[in-house]
């Protein structure tokens, strides 16, 4: 069971920032919902709550989503929907129901860098940065792969403001339920982007397979499926209670070539 | 810890300790139409609504629920008493545990969705689980309720 001695609302990132790195044992809490399951014994829990971090704002050359912003304010927006389609909406539009989206942040997921996220891979297809209070700015593919010790706050993530066309595919044993495996690709005019991710490890780029992509003068199925073969063949994949390591390689392609075949459509 | 929230209409002053729910606690306040189901954020049988929305009562801290409007079902007897009997018609009322949530989930999409479609409607009940029925029936209830064909 989850125990917490002592809990504050900071008012500024400042002021959350110093209780984080000056407390022993404290805790931000961005949603809530996985900490919730823990049996964690936290002296401060800092609740990120108050610092209005919850916004989607469209700048001039980018879009920036606060830390605190919920899933279902990500499944509903029009701003997201207008330059990346559906893909940030479908990657969250089947976790667990309306009730968790409703308090469940993108911080919250972000942040620990959980590898059964969908909505990391959906990002990751896009061009997003992640901006963390102390460390400043760094790309999500980079982020992601960082073994990261210092405590940091995630502020909010900055999406590269260009129109693309996009898809996300994933596979669940029952609607609601964490995938087994999910797979986002994005176009736009700088390219392919192709993102795998709940391997069960964390969503990873597939450089080779974009690079096909991007050096072939027509897309049909034929290179499609070269795609997804390099994408199975060049990721690793692990074992765990939703499925062994070599259904999910089988899958990835599946998947890699739905997804591919919905953008090039 | 002490806060004052605002539940259906009244603030009340509630004692919690910082890492207990809202679940817990509103039934300690005698807000007993809130069920605990799995209590792991997987069956919205503990649904109530914060500022309108619904959100599972199990996994949200009454410290951070300070400032917040809180509805349960208690709140809105008039409307649960409506859904309950067009549950009733279609026979999926069966054991009734997973009601509570069902009614404040239906008060949550009745807020935010205007002529549903049955696809919006079944999504946004993706997680109210229900042991005993198919899930037809409620549909039917739903759409009758919302008087959406």
């Amino acid at each position: 069971m989850l125990m917490i001695s002592d809990y504050i609302r900071p008012k500024s990132l400042e002021e959350a920032y110093e209780l984080l790195t000056n407390k022993e044992n404290s805790q931000l809490i961005g949603g809530g919902a996985f900490l919730r399951l823990t049996s964690k014994d936290i002296e401060l829990a800092i609740d990120l709550c108050d610092l209005k971090l919850d916004f989607i704002t469209e700048m001039d050359t980018s879009i920036e989503i606060g830390a605190m912003t919920t899933f279902r304010e990500i499944e509903k927006s029009n701003t997201l929907k207008k330059y990346f389609g559906s893909i940030l909406s479908d990657s969250v539009k089947e976790i667990v129901g309306v009730q968790f989206k409703n308090y469940v942040t993108i911080g919250g997921s972000i942040y620990p860098k959980y590898g059964f996220s969908d909505l990391i891979t959906a990002l990751l297809a896009l061009d997003t940065k992640v901006i963390l209070y102390k460390a400043g700015e760094i790309k999500l593919e980079d982020y992601l792969k960082e073994k990261t010790t210092e405590k940091d706050i995630l502020t909010k993530i900055v999406l590269n403001k260009e129109r693309a066309l996009t898809s996300f595919k994933s596979l669940r044993k029952s609607s609601g339920d964490y995938s087994v495996l999910n797979v986002a690709v994005s176009k736009n005019r700088d390219g392919y982007r192709i993102a795998v991710g709940a391997r069960p490890g964390a969503a990873v780029l597939v450089p080779e397979a974009e690079e096909l992509l991007n050096s072939s003068a027509t897309i049909n199925e034929e290179i499609v499926n070269k795609t997804a073969n390099i994408a199975s063949e060049g990721l690793s994949f692990g074992s765990n209670y939703l499925a062994s390591a070599e259904y999910r390689k089988d899958l990835c392609s599946v998947l890699v070539k739905r997804a591919l075949m919905e953008v090039i459509a | 810890m002490k806060a004052v929230i605002n539940i259906n209409g009244r603030d009340r002053e509630l004692s919690f300790e910082p890492h207990e729910n809202l679940l817990e606690v509103l039934r300690r306040y005698g807000y007993s139409s809130i069920r605990k189901g799995c209590d792991t954020t997987s069956c919205s049988v503990c649904t109530i609504l914060i500022d309108d929305k619904p959100v599972h009562s199990c996994s949200y801290l009454v410290a951070r629920a300070e400032g917040h409007k809180i509805t349960t079902v208690e709140g809105v007897e008039g409307e649960a008493e409506k859904i309950a009997n067009l549950l009733i018609d279609e026979g999926v009322d069966q054991c009734g545990y997973c009601s509570p949530g069902f009614v404040m989930t239906l008060m949550g999409l009745k807020n935010e969705l205007k002529n549903p479609t049955d696809e919006e409607i079944l999504d946004y009940f993706m997680g109210n689980l229900c042991r005993c029925t198919g899930y037809v029936g409620q549909l039917t209830a739903i759409k009758k309720y919302l008087e959406v064909k």
